[in-house]
């Protein structure tokens, strides 16, 4: 599907990992609503940086990627979508189920014109939603093959960051071989599921998953960590989004000090103002309180946790480099 | 501005169903509500939950997933309302569909089949067509005043409209009988292109699949065709139900511009499909106590009070402070772009709650909250 391997300074060290990072496919996973999208387009970037080519996959349809990067929706096709620092480029695919059996069918049975007609009859929908597990096998032998895709004995991506299903759906979709096993007890598929399943338990994947320091993602992190690892499936870190800075370590504050305080910095120290700030520094403090013990149920899980900072401005370009430099951080 | 009591004290109302995007509190937005309306309003309430966090399904009594309404204890009946709880359990509404249409020995065969088993647990849309099916159950047993259903976290809101129809088109549709037709259509029908495209394809799949698969395929889709003919009858009537004036629909939201983004999607789509929209509720919203101190104000003053090394609690204070200012006023912007979008649809904003809900109390607390809401942004 590609042909140019050109315009990538960093070949030189294409096929060496990052030693930290150390997987080819980075499947980013979390309960939605976390900002699953965005931190996977930042580690997009940020593996990207020094003149390396990564690809960063969705495959729910969802046209996430594009909207993150106020662009148009992407097609079913590898296309540049940013710049990462030092020259490097982010290109992006959004794989379709649909589009994935046609060129599979296409592949292994030169179907062309048939698989069109078949299309319009609604039969390609129907059998990649009447057997789910064909469906993921597809997604993910695709998201395999791109990753493993070589031009000339070099790598054409660094690495592959696959904006994964939420947690409640991760296990299931990554178990390929199990769910197609149930359907398909021989032929090509089965085989292919079996390559495709290999591969995703291989030290070639790493399942990141994201959370924030929230009851419902915690405990949905907690929970799909159990299944994937129950799954056989390598689970790489724990990346906790939007994490805020630690205020007011040494606890409460008297009106007393903070009238005080208030007073030194030249601003009014009238009741409302006092029993105001109090308040919402004691909100702040509830708040940092249970996010205390949600870290501490997520230390329990023993993985590597890699937290970021909550992007003040919300989430724009620098923002995304801001969280691509921090992952870059991360050992 | 939004008026939630006034919605559960309506008699006529007997449906309140909660849409948005999954993490935005939706399922803490319709219990709240479903007990205020037993307890403030005297109401037999029912809330049909999809997926609720472990601690609030505690709270709500629901240990087990038994897919039938049960009576929640610590509810203040003085009023004569009752809350009863359920959770939906997919897979066993989709079997008690099958079990209403069919013989048991049938029944059994069809439970038996992979793709039967694939469909009921995973299959998308599922979900969303059995908590309307569910609701439709609820509804026709006519045994509550009020039934408040969670929506599933959908992919996109859409599904949740969408799906009954998708799958009721999918088991009753050109597909199945397409599948069904080779057998029986025959070379000469007016279907021959048709049919020998589909000869492609039964091949194809036959080759790619294996030719177990696709006996266990058409087996399924005989047994759906004998039994579900009148799907697509049943989805629409639950259409039409939701249409209908004794449905109030309430999106909910947090002022983040994704979930923001989905309730402006599904405003527009409820316009379009005339369903009865009453209102946003704007969870986990951030005010300030103390508005007339600005974010910049507030954190010179903490930068000269780090100068002077002192005072270090204060400064931090004034922080918190600062950064609660700029996220009321980034709250705003982003729930601005609704209300510039549907200007008539009313609001009501919740405060966000430091800790998270899991007690009848924090329920009532929520559902205070919403009846009297915050000011418009």
């Amino acid at each position: 599907m590609e042909d140019e391997t050109d315009g990538c300074e960093g070949e030189r060290d294409v096929n060496q990992v990052n030693p930290f990072w150390p997987a080819r496919l980075h499947v980013v996973t979390g309960k939605g609503g976390v900002g699953k999208t965005t931190v996977a387009a930042a580690l997009a970037l940020a593996l990207a940086t020094g003149g390396r080519r990564t690809l960063l996959v969705e495959v729910e349809g969802r046209q996430g990627i594009a909207q993150l990067f106020e662009i148009p929706p992407l097609p079913y096709q590898e296309r540049p979508i940013a710049a990462a620092a030092d020259g490097g480029e982010v290109r992006a695919l959004a794989v379709d189920p649909e589009e994935a059996l046609l060129e599979y069918l296409d592949l292994f049975y030169r179907l062309g014109r048939a698989g069109r007609v078949l299309r319009k009859l609604g039969a390609i929908d129907f059998a990649t939603t009447i057997a789910p597990g064909l469906r993921d096998v597809l997604l993910t032998g695709k998201v395999k093959e791109a990753t493993t895709r070589t031009v000339d004995g070099r790598r054409i991506y660094q690495a592959v960051v696959l904006d994964a299903p939420p947690t409640g759906r991760i296990t299931r979709f990554l178990n390929v071989t199990a769910e197609t096993a149930r359907l398909a007890k021989v032929g090509p598929i089965k085989t292919q599921s079996e390559g495709v399943a290999a591969f995703l338990r291989s030290p070639m994947t790493a399942i990141h998953v994201v959370t924030l320091l929230e009851e419902m993602p915690v405990q949905e992190t907690i929970d799909a960590i159990g299944d994937l690892a129950a799954a056989g499936l390598p689970i790489g870190r724990v990346i906790v989004n939007a994490a805020r800075p630690p205020l007011l370590t040494a606890g409460r504050i008297t009106q007393a000090e903070l009238r005080r305080g208030l007073a030194a910095a030249g601003l009014t120290t009238d009741r409302e103002a006092v029993a105001g700030l109090q308040a919402e520094a004691k909100a702040y403090l509830t708040r940092q309180k249970v996010e205390q013990s949600l870290r501490a149920e997520l230390d329990e899980l023993g993985r590597p946790i890699v937290e970021l900072p909550l992007l003040p401005d919300g989430v724009t370009r620098a923002g995304l480099d801001t969280l691509a430099a921090t992952l870059l951080a991360a050992e | 501005m939004l008026d939630v009591d006034s919605i559960l004290a309506d008699r006529d109302v007997r449906i309140v169903v909660c849409c948005g995007a999954g993490g935005v509190g939706k399922t803490t937005t319709a219990a709240a509500l479903a007990l205020r309306a037993a307890e403030q309003h005297g109401r037999r309430t029912v809330v049909l939950t999809i997926d609720p966090a472990r601690r609030l399904a505690q709270a709500l009594g629901l240990t087990e997933l038994d897919n039938t309404p049960r009576l929640v204890k610590s509810v203040d009946a003085a009023g004569g309302g009752e809350l009863h709880a359920m959770m939906l359990d997919m897979k066993r509404t989709f079997d008690e569909v099958v079990l209403a249409h069919t013989d048991p020995v049938k029944a059994e065969e069809i439970f038996n089949n992979p793709f039967y088993q694939a469909m009921s647990s995973t299959f998308a849309g599922t979900q969303e067509y059995m908590a309307m099916e569910k609701l439709g159950q609820l509804r026709a047993r006519d045994t509550w005043d009020l039934i408040v259903v969670d929506t599933p976290p959908s992919r996109s809101a859409l599904d949740f409209l969408d799906a009954p129809a998708r799958l009721a088109r999918f088991l009753d549709g050109r597909m199945l009988r397409l599948l069904l037709a080779p057998a029986r259509a025959g070379g000469r029908s007016m279907f021959n292109l048709v049919t020998a495209s589909f000869g492609v394809f039964s091949r194809a799949v036959q080759k790619v699949l294996g030719a177990q698969l696709l006996s266990d395929l058409s087996g399924f889709v005989a047994a759906l065709d004998s039994m579900f003919g009148g799907f697509r009858e049943r989805a629409e009537q639950t259409y039409r139900v939701l249409q209908d004036r004794e449905t109030a629909f309430l999106l909910v939201a947090a002022p983040e511009p994704d979930a923001i983004r989905e309730a402006a999607y599904f405003a527009g789509r409820l316009r379009q499909d005339r369903m009865p929209l009453a209102g946003l509720v704007l969870n986990r919203v951030h005010r300030t106590q103390l508005p007339q101190l600005s974010a910049a104000r507030s954190l010179a003053a903490a930068a000269a009070l780090d100068q002077a090394g002192e005072h270090d609690s204060t400064a931090e204070v004034l922080r918190i402070h600062a950064g609660l200012v700029d996220q009321g006023v980034r709250e705003k912007r982003v729930a601005g772009r609704f209300t510039r979008d549907f200007p008539e649809v009313p609001v009501a904003e919740v405060p966000a709650q430091p800790a998270d809900v899991h007690d009848i109390d924090g329920l009532r607390t929520i559902g205070a909250a919403l009846a009297r809401p915050l000011s418009r942004p």
